[in-house]
């Protein structure tokens, strides 16, 4: 099923190569549009954007270190009814992991559209892409993958990538249809196309790629890659889980938050219509604060904060790709991603459930077994958890 | 520590738990009043928020009981029930509010004496583990 192909890189353009090759894409017959991250002609913003005419391919670039949203929820936007016709989505893993995610919730269907997942390279916060990329948005991307892929490092002018990139250990998409290769290549004379699936490569075919082998140096690289990342995730998770050990740290923790719920409308794996912090559940009569308020002597303004964080962490940790946009999208630089992590990789562990990992596997709290979980139930006081 | 009254919030299904509790009244049982129940149609709509909130609000202990295994009236609300909680037990530890302060249990209808025998084990038990944090700290 594993095709792989290469594309040839002229004058070290990595992007016009990429280009090139999402222009052979859009001129197939069945594929009628590219959802791509695009420079926006106002400004140095880079946001994702639907071409259908190759001549608009101009601006795009899927390796430049923005990140300013997790395009799962966009695919979902397209995917979510009937189109029409097919669609290619260039998304970095995170996102596709997200959208299994949507997929399985109903919120997203894979038939009218091919992923394809492009070696991640990792992204700045928002706020210091735009410091990085300045004038000249096309030119920083190119100083960013040079340096990279070169082995010189994330950290540019005193920018580093964002804490959920450095501790991510899914810098190479599975369950694309198609993956874009960058790690391991010698990149300034071509990259690796591969497919992942029967649809990937009915699409390579009808391109006339040269076809390749994939090399060894790549496996390498991206081991090494992932052991690095595993072991910064795990120290960072260990900090997390000291700074968070109880209500007192906790308070601290989110001591700065407003109740703005951006880290929930950012989240792409958020998957209510309507979250149950904006209904009238949480529109309580002026009394009652009065009244909370004279039971303690104090209550913070506005409430449920920590209400609101925990009953996220129980709604959607099991789901979380730990992409960072919640900590993206926080006004006040509340490290939010960190304690979903934290949360997410114990909740995902206690169901053996990885989100993201595989579109058959149900999300664990829309099934059961009969017979599970027995050490849950009871009053004994050794029960089973594990630490 | 020998006067902390624990506060427990029970949330009980309507058919068995409930049910279970009516009948330890009316068998003129006794078993301590710390604990407040609260009746659900089942165990699977109770929501983690509901448990989440109790303990922010500064419950020493939750108890959630339903009916036995393939006796749910709603034929599987208690196993969803049972997912729930061992999500709840992977979260609420990590922020300090200890495993044993959430308990599930499955008390049958009949089973009034059993009923009255784990609201004081389990008052017992919170009385050893002594006030919730969310008592004494100021919750955001």
């Amino acid at each position: 099923m594993a095709m792989t192909a290469r594309i040839d890189v002229t004058g070290q353009d990595l992007l016009a190569s990429l280009r090139q090759f999402l222009r052979a894409i859009l001129e197939l017959q069945d594929i009628r549009a590219i959802l791509v991250p695009r420079h926006l002609p106002m400004n140095n913003a880079v946001m994702p954007a639907l071409v259908t005419d190759p001549d608009c391919l101009e601006g795009v670039d899927p390796l430049a270190p923005a990140f300013p949203m997790n395009a799962a929820k966009i695919v979902s936007r397209l995917t979510g009814k009937p189109m029409g016709a097919q669609v290619a989505a260039i998304l970095r893993p995170c996102e596709i992991r997200a959208f299994i995610e949507l997929v399985k919730l109903k919120q997203g269907r894979t038939e009218e559209v091919v992923l394809i997942g492009i070696d991640c390279l990792g992204a700045y916060q928002n706020k210091d892409y735009l410091r990085f990329a300045g004038e000249d948005g096309a030119h920083a991307t190119v100083r960013f993958y040079q340096s990279v892929l070169t082995g010189r490092g994330t950290r540019i002018d005193g920018v580093d990538l964002a804490p959920a990139c450095r501790a991510c250990e899914y810098p190479v998409a599975s369950n694309a249809d198609i993956t874009i290769g960058l790690f391991g290549i010698e990149f300034d004379d071509h990259l690796i196309v591969q497919s992942q699936s029967v649809r990937g490569e009915a699409v390579l075919k009808q391109l006339n790629l040269e076809q390749t082998v994939e090399p060894t140096a790549r496996r390498e690289t991206i081991a090494a890659l992932v052991a690095q990342r595993t072991a910064q995730r795990d120290e960072m998770l260990a900090q997390t889980r000291a700074g968070t050990e109880n209500l007192a740290k906790m308070t601290t923790y989110f001591a700065r938050c407003v109740n703005c719920y951006n880290c929930r409308v950012a989240c792409p794996v958020c998957y209510c219509k309507e979250c149950v912090f904006v209904t009238d559940v949480f529109n309580h009569d002026p009394y009652q604060y009065l009244r909370w308020a004279t039971r303690k002597g104090v209550i913070k303004m506005p409430t449920d904060t920590l209400f609101y964080h925990m009953t996220r962490l129980a709604h959607m940790s099991t789901a979380c790709v730990g992409c960072g946009q919640c900590s993206n999208a926080c006004p006040n630089d509340i490290p939010v991603m960190e304690v979903f992590r934290s949360v997410a990789q114990a909740t995902q562990k206690a169901f053996d459930y990885e989100a993201g990992r595989h579109i058959d596997e149900d999300p664990p709290l829309a099934v059961f077994r009969e017979d599970e979980f027995a050490e849950v139930v009871g009053m004994s006081l050794q029960t089973g958890r594990q630490a | 520590m020998e006067d902390f009254e624990p506060t427990l919030i029970a949330f009980v299904c309507n058919w068995c738990t409930y049910t279970a509790a009516d009948l330890a009244g009316t068998s003129r049982l006794t078993y301590p009043q710390n604990v407040r129940l609260i009746r659900v149609m089942c165990t699977g709509m109770v929501d983690p928020q509901y448990v989440i909130k109790a303990f922010l609000e500064g419950v020493d202990g939750v108890l959630v009981s339903g009916c036995h295994p393939g006796d749910c009236h709603y034929i599987n609300g208690n196993f969803k029930a049972r997912r729930r909680i061992k999500l709840l037990k992977e979260i609420l530890p990590r922020f300090g509010f200890q495993e044993e302060r959430l308990r599930l249990t499955w008390i049958g209808a009949s089973d009034g004496i059993q009923f009255a025998e784990t609201i004081r084990a389990m008052v017992a038990q919170i009385k050893t583990l002594g006030p919730s944090q969310a008592r004494l700290k100021m919750v955001i």
